[in-house]
């Protein structure tokens, strides 16, 4: 049946709902995409793509990811930024799907900072 | 920009830093008449006169509001360069519409590229956004609204990531469906 008909969007509905309700706690980790001219140019489309998949994929219910504009640094986009709470947040450059799939795995969802793409901390 | 898609992803986040809370996207593939037309517009705050007059400047940008440039100024290039055409209108207080043309067969025109992932991700930014999208493939439509969406998923949110990926793929499916027929 089409995904978008009705009835595949109720079923659809049906199944996230208790996913939701987990979800409406406070987020731990915040995951930005910076997605200014700069940063679609350069592949930051996906960049999120990827992100997303990996959110689809995980069962932590304390992530939330948000796009932003243009950090200032144009050449080394597409950039990404982890924040996770009572740490620093890292931004990281020069990222593409399978850069942001590993900082995923390893920093949001272990907390370990992949230093090898990261631009700096703040 | 490598995908006209990537362009609309852009001009699309300028009526979103506006202040718009609905996006119109059209977009149609007239192939038999060799010509693709885009238009996004939205209801957002608008540009001044004199500000409208700069728009396509790649140097004129508003650091404070970011709602233009380099942006539209790619994107009118991109169409000029490929037999077409780029139009800006604007109103203050009421939103802005941008509409642009290319000779659907010229050799320089960049492909189309992925739509549904510019959805997804325009979903997966700004949630609390609506998107009205219709593509025309040869005067077949396909018309994709996520205020009807919103309405069968009863307050499910749309960036919830099983969602996204589900309208990504009903998305592809029904654009390719729209191509076939």
């Amino acid at each position: 049946m089409a995904k978008l008909s009705v009835a595949d969007l109720k079923a659809l509905k049906e199944k996230v709902s208790k996913d939701i309700s987990l979800r409406e706690g406070k987020a731990r980790v915040l995951v930005t995409v910076h997605m200014g001219t700069c940063g679609i140019a350069s592949g930051a489309r996906a960049v999120m793509d990827a992100l997303m998949e990996e959110m689809d994929a995980t069962d932590r219910v304390d992530i939330r990811v948000m796009a932003a504009g243009c950090l200032g640094m144009c050449s080394s986009e597409p950039n990404v930024t982890v924040e996770i709470d009572g740490e620093a947040p890292v931004a990281y450059q020069l990222m593409n799907a399978n850069k942001m799939r590993q900082v995923f795995k390893r920093h949001v969802l272990l907390g370990e900072v992949q230093s090898d793409f990261a631009m700096a901390t703040m | 920009m490598k995908e006209i898609s990537l362009h609309i992803l852009d001009v699309v986040e300028n009526g979103i830093t506006a202040g718009a809370d609905l996006i119109t996207l059209w977009v149609d593939e007239a192939v038999d008449r060799n010509l693709l037309s885009v238009a996004i517009s939205d209801n957002g705050r608008g540009l001044s006169a004199e500000q409208q007059a700069k728009v396509s400047d790649p140097f004129f940008t508003s650091r404070t509001t970011r709602r233009v440039g380099m942006g539209l100024s790619l994107l009118k290039a991109a169409a000029e360069r490929c037999g077409g055409g780029f139009s800006f209108a604007s109103e203050e207080g009421k939103g802005s519409r941008v509409t642009c043309s290319f000779l659907y067969r010229h050799i320089d025109r960049a492909p189309l590229g992925d739509m549904a992932m510019t959805l997804e991700v325009l979903m997966a930014g700004y949630p609390e956004v609506d998107f009205f999208y219709c593509h025309l493939y040869n005067g077949r439509e396909f018309e994709f609204d996520t205020r009807k969406i919103r309405q069968e998923l009863e307050g499910v949110p749309l960036n919830e990531p099983a969602v996204l990926r589900h309208l990504k793929a009903g998305i592809e499916e029904e654009l390719e469906r729209l191509k076939e027929r």
